[in-house]
């Protein structure tokens, strides 16, 4: 049985005692809803995980930079085209330090998706982070940027205003741009238009988020020619938080309440409050020449032949 | 005295990082027993010897053929004067991805190569240059951890001596069997370009057909020059993706090298004949030396 069809089951169960009066079923009720929740959480599969990212309630960026950052202000543009609303970018106080935050942001219903472009950024989105993150630089500020997307936008227009030259622009100036900079993988990663804001001396991924290659299905369909074998795409694809820390690519997972994030945002946002504290109080201790060697180190030791 | 010290430090700094190979024998190996080819854009039947004239390019029509590494370095560096680097490493198939030792196996056979990409140094006109080769016949030079390491290792080896580095672009993209470690390959080879652009270095990167995905994304488009050859596609997503997407048909130039250069992204398109004078010309107006 699927994800979706337990949770189905557990909000089947969560009705029933809501309508229920009489306590001992009510009781008996609870119990078995505890009991399922804990069961069907546990041992997630890869495709599991896939769901739980994509899960429709799973918090965005939006969320996180309302709880995480106070006196946060948005800029916008790339001063080259437009302005993309699929990233989020602008200064904000982390507790007492200001930082640069650029977040990749899905919308929370089909409108705000639709001005959102489902988080699939256009090179004016990329190009917009890197005017924002070379003014960090310029201020002595750290950067935190926020991945969720599927992937860069694959549209007429950002073919011809150049995604991959703005991808790689991404991938270049981020490489040693100097000031420290911490990536957290919030739900999902996806290709090039993932990395380019992944490129930084910290990699923090949530527990239930997943980063790889491409998607499960355009993997399944450029492989195996057929986008349906998704579920058996991703558990080959080696995308979750945990298959990751094993392979070294990420630093440090954050660990999410049962069933994901939607359940207790607050907790994860502590957490990711903690990660952040300590891993700027590391990083802007480090020498810049350091931490440039060690920001190109983390990149060059992938993949040695 | 230190000055002396330092020479035999780098010497012995070669022997340790650079397993290059001198293969003396540059001539292509695609040349079959029959004689003929087909052009891909006009059918017409070519003889090989012409070919070889013509830099694999139609004379009919001006179609440019696919070529091999092999033969890119034969049209480009001056005879003899290419020394091969890590030639012999060939990738593993750490993940046990189901049927990718077989599609491994399948392009040494079919392309005599270890990899996608030959990586080295040698002369161009008499100018010294590093040059990687992507060949698009080994899986359609995809870039797993080996393609990723072995441009990287030569961006290095550009950087510690100073010299013009070019790279011949051809490929599908990042490769897919190796997962994250291909994607990751793209970070690794654009910081490594970055060092390479801060010390004041040199890097042309040419485009030719096709040259999409992860390698577009990365290195491909951070050359301080970008030239293309005529007619190449050049994109980051694919074309039926993008018609998905948009749901609409895209007009037949879509994603050619002279849509993209009308677009901005390309400096010039040369055609295959005038390459060799090209890039030469590029290295002396950037201040290269001839030895």
């Amino acid at each position: 049985m699927s994800l979706l069809e337990k949770e189905g089951q557990l909000e089947d169960l969560q009705k029933q005692l809501e309508l229920c009066e009489d306590p001992v079923k009510k009781m008996q009720l609870e119990m078995q809803i505890q009991d399922l929740s804990m069961k069907m959480y546990h041992d997630l599969d890869a495709w599991d995980r896939v769901y739980l990212a994509r899960h429709p309630h799973r918090p965005k960026a939006q969320d996180y930079l309302q709880s995480l950052f106070h006196t946060f202000y948005e800029m916008h543009g790339d001063r080259h085209y437009g302005d993309d609303r699929s990233i989020i970018g602008g200064i904000a106080m982390f507790e007492q330090t200001p930082v640069t935050v650029i977040a990749q942001a899905k919308g929370k219903d089909l409108q705000e998706n639709l001005i959102r472009n489902f988080g699939m950024p256009n090179p004016e989105g990329y190009r917009k982070a890197l005017r924002l993150a070379k003014e960090a630089e310029k201020f002595h500020r750290p950067i935190i940027t926020f991945v969720d997307t599927s992937g860069a936008y694959p549209g007429k227009g950002a073919e011809e205003r150049g995604q991959a030259e703005a991808i790689a622009q991404c991938l270049f100036t981020f490489s040693n741009l100097k000031t420290p900079i911490i990536c957290i993988v919030l739900s999902e990663g996806g290709s090039g238009g993932a990395l380019a804001f992944s490129v930084g001396d910290r990699l923090i991924m949530l527990e239930n988020a997943i980063y790889s290659i491409l998607s499960p299905e355009g993997f399944a369909s450029i492989l195996w020619k057929d986008g349906s074998r998704a579920k058996e795409a991703a558990e080959v694809m080696k995308l979750t938080a945990a298959d990751l820390k094993d392979k070294e690519i990420i630093d440090a997972i954050i660990r999410e309440p049962l069933g994901g994030a939607q359940n207790d945002l607050e907790a994860v946002c502590d957490r990711l409050r903690d990660a952040i504290r300590s891993a700027l109080a590391d990083l802007t201790k480090t020498k810049m020449n350091q931490l440039l060697k060690n920001r190109y180190e983390k990149y060059r030791k992938i993949g040695v032949i | 005295m230190e000055n002396l010290f330092k020479k035999r430090q780098n010497r012995l700094h070669l022997f340790e990082n650079f397993r290059h190979t001198n293969i003396e024998n540059n001539q292509p190996k695609e040349i079959p027993d029959y004689v003929f080819k087909n052009c891909e854009h006009c059918g017409e039947s070519i003889p090989y010897m012409e070919l070889q004239r013509t830099y694999y390019v139609c004379p009919r029509c001006g179609h440019h053929l696919k070529i091999s590494a092999r033969e890119r370095i034969r049209q480009l560096i001056d005879d003899g004067s290419f020394h091969e680097h890590d030639a012999l490493v060939e990738s593993k198939n750490e993940e046990h991805f189901a049927g990718y030792d077989e599609k491994l196996e399948k392009a040494k056979q079919a392309t005599g190569m270890h990899e996608a990409v030959i990586c080295g140094h040698g002369l161009i006109k008499g100018f010294p240059l590093a040059i990687a080769v992507m060949d698009s016949r080994f899986m359609m030079g995809s870039m797993g951890h080996v393609v990723g390491d072995k441009i990287t290792r030569l961006i290095e080896w550009a950087d510690k001596h100073s010299l013009p580095l070019l790279i011949s672009c051809t490929s599908g993209g990042a490769r897919m069997q190796e997962g994250i470690l291909s994607l990751m390959q793209m970070a690794k080879t654009s910081a490594a370009l970055k060092r390479f652009s801060d010390h004041g270095n040199f890097y042309i990167s040419l485009l030719t057909h096709p040259t999409t995905g992860g390698v577009s994304a990365s290195f491909a488009m951070l050359g301080d020059v970008i030239l293309a050859e005529p007619d190449a596609l050049v994109g980051f997503a694919g074309r039926r993706v993008i018609e998905k997407t948009v749901n609409e048909v895209l007009p037949p130039q879509f994603q050619h090298a002279e849509f993209v250069m009308e677009k901005g992204f390309i400096d010039r398109i040369v055609e295959r004949k005038d390459l060799k004078r090209t890039i030469a010309d590029l290295i002396l107006l950037h201040g290269g030396k001839r030895i």
